[in-house]
């Protein structure tokens, strides 16, 4: 068995930030990622990102996932790092079974950040399992990351950011959009987005869904349909698209699948996405010492999870007692960056999801 | 297919790792994953369902929907969207919950 | 409608633009429409020119006086929401952002599209800059017929 202080689950944006934060105020971590590379979803993200320059805006998420990798290489006796490593079990005592290289590994530490982030959802249809659909952002992992594209003629199933970016950077790489279809009746994301794809030619189709795919071996068309006000398909509206490549970008779900494992209290709030774990201002769950940051609490946007990695790091380190020099300056600094990403509009769902969950000081 | 011209990112040239695709000799290249590899040779299909025998291919890219899972080296249900290529891997399809192996 | 299909009305885009006598120099047109927690295009302004506060989920306001038509904040946008835009004689002249491949060069003859991406006009390809500064989103400057000023948005090349 190896003794850790602190065990950071998840190698992405809100881990890697905690690390730096926690290292920082003198805490060394273990982080540990599943993936063979640390950075997330960043090392995908070839667009500018939005938000203020504290969380890097106008960079590029590419080059954010160097920078936060970057940091926490600068601390090579405090911050360990084990990619290529999975963790297959988790106890309420805080022991922790790791996968790697085909050995277990068991670690008792005295506190654990999960980080782990969100996965896709899938959408319902007819034949949603033939090869030839993904999720939006495999297809732009395998783009950017592995500069393989997945096929010729693509269209992609919602208009949220994700949808709307990936549908940009389909067209980046060479692959003909034929639309984004969007089962409300108004565009998801930001429609500076929706612009950029309107104005290159793309019709962004509201109100309209996918009713099936069809194929044997592999995807070779679809079929769409305009839905009415109640959301049901409007007959005589279907019309049949050749594609070789459907992207599915409905919304993330957290993985939090681990905090099942050690029973935290979670409750399912739709607007962050699924099942989350209740948890206080310190970013602590029901379980003492098992804190939470980033989409695993509800997804957001990455600036979120940057930010909410640093605040837990800082936190988590003061619990173990290492209190960072300027503890109360940058408390008040990170609570106001989250506050200020999530004053708009929309920030409006992460907002009511967060009072949903908010678990009571007093009960604690 | 893969991407030649990038606004944004540039892909320089690696070398060629050879592989074993269902008894085939196929090529793909260092800082491939199993399943980027195959997906740019044309190959969509990576996996068959445990009841129906539905064909099933890349979708989650982050090592979790098992969708990608294949027999790599005999060892079955192998991420093949998070499992970097070696040279002279063996890969095959799998079309059951796999065996239990040495 | 921009909450349906992306394309700005022509009174919002006309909103964004200065009064004809500003345009002579070259102004921003910041074509952010919506609250987003967004504002590198105010703090990369050299010149103070474009303000949102505190809060960046404000929509950016131009101050046309300070606005030197520069097109840091073009390139800065990551929403790639902002072209320059001003009057030459008969000619509407713009920089916009560009992210494709290939890239124009300098005297070629591309279509000038619309927001509906329809191809509206010809459009002369007056300069490119692609630099280390601009980082991936090349900065094109190009002249159009000045009746095209509120509707032109970007170029395509002619296949």
């Amino acid at each position: 068995m190896i003794n850790k202080d602190l065990v950071i689950i998840g190698g992405g944006p809100a881990g890697l930030s905690a690390a730096k934060l926690a290292a920082e105020s003198g805490l060394s971590s273990l982080v540990v990622e599943r993936d063979f590379k640390l950075g997330g979803q960043l090392v995908k993200q070839t667009h500018m990102f939005f938000g203020s320059e504290k969380q890097y805006a106008k960079t590029r998420g590419i080059d954010i996932a160097k920078i936060l990798v970057d940091d926490v290489l600068k601390y090579p006796s405090m911050i360990e790092v084990m990619t290529d490593t999975t963790v297959v079990g988790l106890y309420k005592d805080k022991v922790i079974s790791l996968l790697h290289n085909d050995k277990y590994i068991k670690v008792q530490t005295k506190a654990i950040i999960i980080a782990t982030g969100a996965s896709e959802k899938v959408l319902a249809f007819p034949n949603n399992d033939l090869p030839g659909i993904y999720g939006a952002g495999a297809v732009q992992t395998l783009m950017n990351v592995n500069g393989v594209l997945p096929g010729h003629d693509v269209v992609m199933v919602g208009s949220g950011n994700i949808g709307l970016i990936v549908s940009y950077q389909l067209m980046q790489a060479g692959v003909n959009v034929k639309c984004v279809i969007e089962a409300s009746n108004k565009i998801g994301g930001y429609k500076v987005h929706a612009s950029k794809l309107k104005r290159l030619g793309v019709n962004i189709l509201t109100s309209h869904s996918i009713k099936k795919a069809n194929g044997t071996e592999y995807l070779e068309s679809i079929e769409i349909s305009e839905l009415d006000g109640n959301w049901n398909y409007i007959e005589g509206t279907e019309k049949i698209i050749e594609v070789d490549s459907l992207c599915i970008s409905v919304g993330l779900s957290p993985l939090s699948n681990l905090l099942s494992m050690i029973d935290v209290d979670m409750k399912y709030v739709n607007s962050l996405g699924g099942l989350v774990p209740y948890i206080d201002e310190h970013h602590e769950t029901s379980v003492k010492n098992v804190y939470v940051a980033g989409d695993v609490c509800g997804v957001e946007e990455a600036s979120s999870a940057i930010v909410e990695g640093y605040l837990t790091g800082l936190i988590v380190a003061k619990d173990l007692g290492f209190k960072h020099e300027n503890y109360d300056d940058l408390y008040i600094n990170f609570k106001s960056q989250l506050e200020n990403l999530r004053s708009g509009p929309f920030g409006e769902k992460t907002r009511n999801g967060l009072k949903e969950i908010a678990r009571d000081q007093d009960a604690k | 297919m893969r991407i030649k011209e990038h606004p944004i990112l540039t892909f320089e040239e690696k070398p060629k790792l050879e592989f074993i695709y269902d008894g085939k000799k196929v090529s793909g290249y260092e800082g491939d994953t199993i399943a980027s590899a195959l997906h740019a040779i044309g190959v969509k299909t990576l996996s068959h369902s445990i009841h129906l025998k539905r064909p099933r291919g890349f979708y989650c890219a982050i090592g979790n929907c098992a969708s990608c899972n294949m027999i790599v080296d005999g060892k079955p249900n192998i991420r093949t969207c998070v499992t970097l290529l070696k040279e002279g891997m063996v890969v095959k399809t799998q079309t059951n919950k796999g065996d239990l192996y040495d | 409608m921009l909450n349906k299909d992306g394309v700005a009305s022509i009174e919002q885009v006309k909103s964004r633009f200065p009064s004809k006598e500003l345009l002579l120099k070259p102004k921003a047109i910041t074509e952010c429409y919506e609250e987003i927690p967004c504002n590198p295009c105010s703090t990369s302004c050299p010149f103070d020119a474009i303000y949102i506060g505190e809060d960046i989920n404000t929509p950016p306001v131009v101050d046309f006086n300070k606005c030197t038509g520069c097109g840091i904040c073009v390139y800065s946008c990551p929403g790639l929401a902002i072209v320059t835009a001003q009057i030459d004689g008969d000619k509407a002249r713009f920089k916009l952002p560009y992210e494709f491949r290939p890239l124009p060069k300098k005297d070629e003859v591309w279509d000038g599209v619309n927001r509906s991406g329809e191809v509206v006009c010809k459009a002369l390809v007056l300069k490119v800059t692609y630099t280390a500064r601009v980082d991936r989103t090349a900065l094109i400057e190009v002249s159009v017929p000045l009746e095209f000023l509120h509707e032109f948005v970007t170029i395509r090349r002619i296949l």
